[in-house]
């Protein structure tokens, strides 16, 4: 099997520009010629980087009419007696990327008595809404989820679908792909249209790099989207969306996977993490005394919710559905205030997202505050009430 | 019981450095592991095959040479046997091309009543290879599991979903994607069992001995393109604010007045 990656000795003129471009160290200058070892993953970094053109990627060229799959779908996740705010972020998103390709928005709603949700999809850009409603939908199921939305894709032959990257989003979404034999990009943060192809940015290595991805020979190019990323569309009221019933053949047998317990462990009815603007979260610090109540406080007055670092939750502080990091959540709030955690990469991987970080530690060498546009060197403990008490004083408290 | 574990070498994210100058990664001197995810499977596994009065674990990965660690490492924490994907034609696999490879090699080594993964990858970040495995393998799927145990041919695992978690049950064959509980630690096998791994069989496989098409493997056969990777628009330096508590307080609340957060 020929390697992929080939360097050409004659035009290669031993620069050594790929070496520098090569985030994964596989490229070295041997005899005045660049030498790719197996650490390379194709990434085309040094193809980009290299002014001779002497690199070449071998990829599949395969011709296909791509033109007959058209409009940008959105895959509507609904909560708890509403559509969830992260399906009006794609809407949003799926109005411009369908402006721009001159085509139409649609949303996917699944579930059971869940029409009444169109008009609100409409209201914030869906044209049309496909609608299945079948009382086994009432609860997410990987299976019966994913069947009815590979068979959607198939006969309907959308251009791109967008999926939410929520813990639901990231179980359905690569089903789904590799049900019709799709590309799936995971966990987007950039979405755009580059030569009428979709051009998907996300986050790698902890965020520590960033990718740019295009499906160039199938259709439809879908993606996973992070929460919180992209802005809300402004509701346009009284739009009417086009409704599409689709006919739901499933039944009890193409259960695999049985629900036995459900435990909600944010209060029903409080703000999810995930969804909330604002997070004020705390580590071991907050673990000290009432160090979380303190923290509570705060959130409350700026609507937001507490979120943790990992040693909260090993010490019983928090539950697991608040931990922010890499065996926990992730988040991507407007703002991000985060008092007495250290800023070790597991935990930063979770809130690199956020817009606005404050962060407050006793610690002047504290890594949190290179991931943070405000720091303050002091104690949360006179510094997280302080603030609460002028944000309670300046709203005319 | 027999049970297939996919482990991936993965770069440990938290020595990854970023070169200022160039903003590329370092990547010299930075050790490779098994991806935790990956481990806290491994581990489930050899408690699973254990409890079911034993079995076969056969641990899969898909790398270049140098992976070969992570199966030995897998073998002294309980595996019984190691394959090996290592190709050049398997290199710049998207996850649809992972999970293909992965499924061809799974299928090839027989039947399996659980098959385990990490829920995702610490350098790719995607948490897609276990779903779009277990499709390509026609079983269903439980993701974000953290507790997982056995009810004669059923598994009842717990999946920790955006509310809280659920305590879901399938027949086998099933595949699981594990999440580490906040209380997991990893077990580091001491050099005794790491020397017997050495002798448990340990085989490479390649596009051939999968019997796969090359042309819908590795980089052909994968429907992402990478077209650019560059390093993430740079945060500007923390300003510091200073003074007493209250000065910081009033410092702040203009800011995030300004910002429209009350
Ligand atoms: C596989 C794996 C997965 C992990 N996943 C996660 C994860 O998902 N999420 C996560 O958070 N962690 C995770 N971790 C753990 C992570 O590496 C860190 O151990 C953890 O985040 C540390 O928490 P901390 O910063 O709160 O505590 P510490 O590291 O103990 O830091 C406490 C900080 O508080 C400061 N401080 C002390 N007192 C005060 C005070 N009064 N006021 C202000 N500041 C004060 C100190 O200066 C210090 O910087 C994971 C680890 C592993 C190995
Ligand atoms: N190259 C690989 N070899 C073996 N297992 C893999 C490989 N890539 C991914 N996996 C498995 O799939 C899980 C999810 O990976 P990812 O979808 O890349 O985030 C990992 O935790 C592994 O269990």
């Amino acid at each position: 099997m020929a390697d992929p990656i080939q360097v050409d000795l004659e035009k290669c003129t031993g620069c050594g520009l790929c070496v520098k471009a090569c985030p994964f160290d596989a490229v070295t200058v041997v005899d005045k010629k660049a030498a790719i070892d197996e650490r390379c993953v194709l990434c085309s970094a040094c193809v980009q980087a290299c002014p001779t053109e002497a690199i070449r990627i071998e990829r599949r060229e395969v011709k296909v009419d791509l033109s007959a799959y058209r409009d940008v779908w959105v895959f509507a996740e609904v909560g708890e007696g509403c559509a969830k705010g992260v399906s009006f972020e794609l809407l949003g998103k799926a109005s411009e990327l369908a402006k721009e390709l001159k085509q139409q928005v649609c949303a996917v709603l699944l579930g059971h008595e869940v029409r009444r949700y169109a008009d609100i999809l409409a209201e914030n850009g869906a044209g049309r809404v496909f609608v299945a409603e079948h009382e086994l939908l009432a609860r997410y199921n990987t299976d019966l989820y994913s069947t009815v939305i590979s068979g959607l894709i198939m006969k309907h032959r959308p251009n791109i679908v967008l999926f939410p990257a929520t813990k639901l989003g990231r179980d359905l979404a690569p089903r789904v792909a590799a049900t019709v034999g799709l590309g799936l990009t995971a966990d987007c943060t950039g979405l755009s249209i580059h030569d009428g192809m979709l051009l998907q940015t996300r986050p790698a290595f902890g965020g520590n790099i960033m990718a740019d991805i295009l499906c160039p020979h199938t259709r439809p190019q879908m993606a996973t989207v992070r929460p919180n990323v992209m802005p809300k569309p402004v509701p346009r009221r009284g739009m009417k969306a086009g409704i599409v019933d689709v006919p739901v053949k499933i039944d009890q047998k193409s259960i695999r996977v049985h629900v036995k317990e459900q435990v909600k462990t944010c209060a029903v009815g409080g703000k999810k993490i995930e969804e909330s603007d604002v997070v004020v979260a705390g580590g071991r610090a907050a673990c000290e005394g009432d160090g979380f109540e303190v923290l509570q406080k705060l959130a409350d007055e700026l609507n937001g919710v507490v979120g943790a670092s990992r040693v909260a939750i090993d010490m019983n502080r928090k539950p697991k559905s608040v931990q922010v990091g890499q065996s926990g959540i992730t988040v991507s709030p407007k703002l991000y205030v985060v008092c007495g955690v250290s800023g070790a990469i597991q935990h930063t991987v979770g809130m690199r997202g956020s817009k606005l970080v404050v962060a407050v530690n006793t610690d002047p060498g504290a890594t949190i505050f290179e991931f943070s546009q405000y720091g303050i060197v002091g104690d949360l403990f006179q510094v997280i009430p302080a603030l609460t008490a002028e944000i309670r004083k300046r709203k005319g408290r | 019981m027999r049970i297939a574990v996919c482990v991936k070498q993965v770069p440990d994210t938290t020595e990854v450095k970023v070169d200022p100058r160039t903003g590329t990664l370092i990547r010299e001197g930075v050790p490779s592991i098994i991806n935790p995810f990956d481990q806290y499977a491994v581990e489930e596994a050899v408690r699973l095959r254990d409890a079911a009065g034993g079995g076969e674990i056969v641990a899969i990965s898909m790398g270049p040479p140098q992976a070969r660690s992570v199966l030995i490492h897998s073998l002294a924490l309980g595996a019984d046997r190691g394959i090996l994907l290592s190709d050049r034609g398997f290199a710049g696999a998207d996850t649809w091309a992972t999970a293909l490879t992965l499924a061809l090699a799974i299928k090839k080594a027989g039947e399996f009543d659980l098959v385990l993964c990490g829920m995702q990858a610490i350098d790719g970040d995607t948490a897609q290879v276990g779903p779009e495995l277990a499709q390509l393998l026609g079983i269903p799927q439980i993701t974000c599991v953290d507790k997982v145990d056995l009810d004669g041919k059923k598994v009842v695992a717990r999946k920790l979903v955006d509310e809280g978690f659920e305590v879901l049950e399938a027949k086998m064959p099933v595949l699981l994607t594990f999440m580490t509980p906040s209380d997991f630690v990893p077990s580091n096998p001491p050099f005794s069992k790491i020397s017997k791994a050495q002798k448990k069989p340990l085989e490479t496989w390649g596009i051939k001995e999968v019997d796969g098409d090359p042309e819908k493997l590795g980089l052909k056969g994968s429907f992402t393109t990478v077209t650019k990777v560059y390093s993430p628009p740079r945060r500007e330096k923390a300003v510091m604010l200073e003074g007493s508590p209250e000065e910081i307080a009033r410092k702040l609340a203009d800011i995030l007045g300004k910002e429209g957060f009350f």
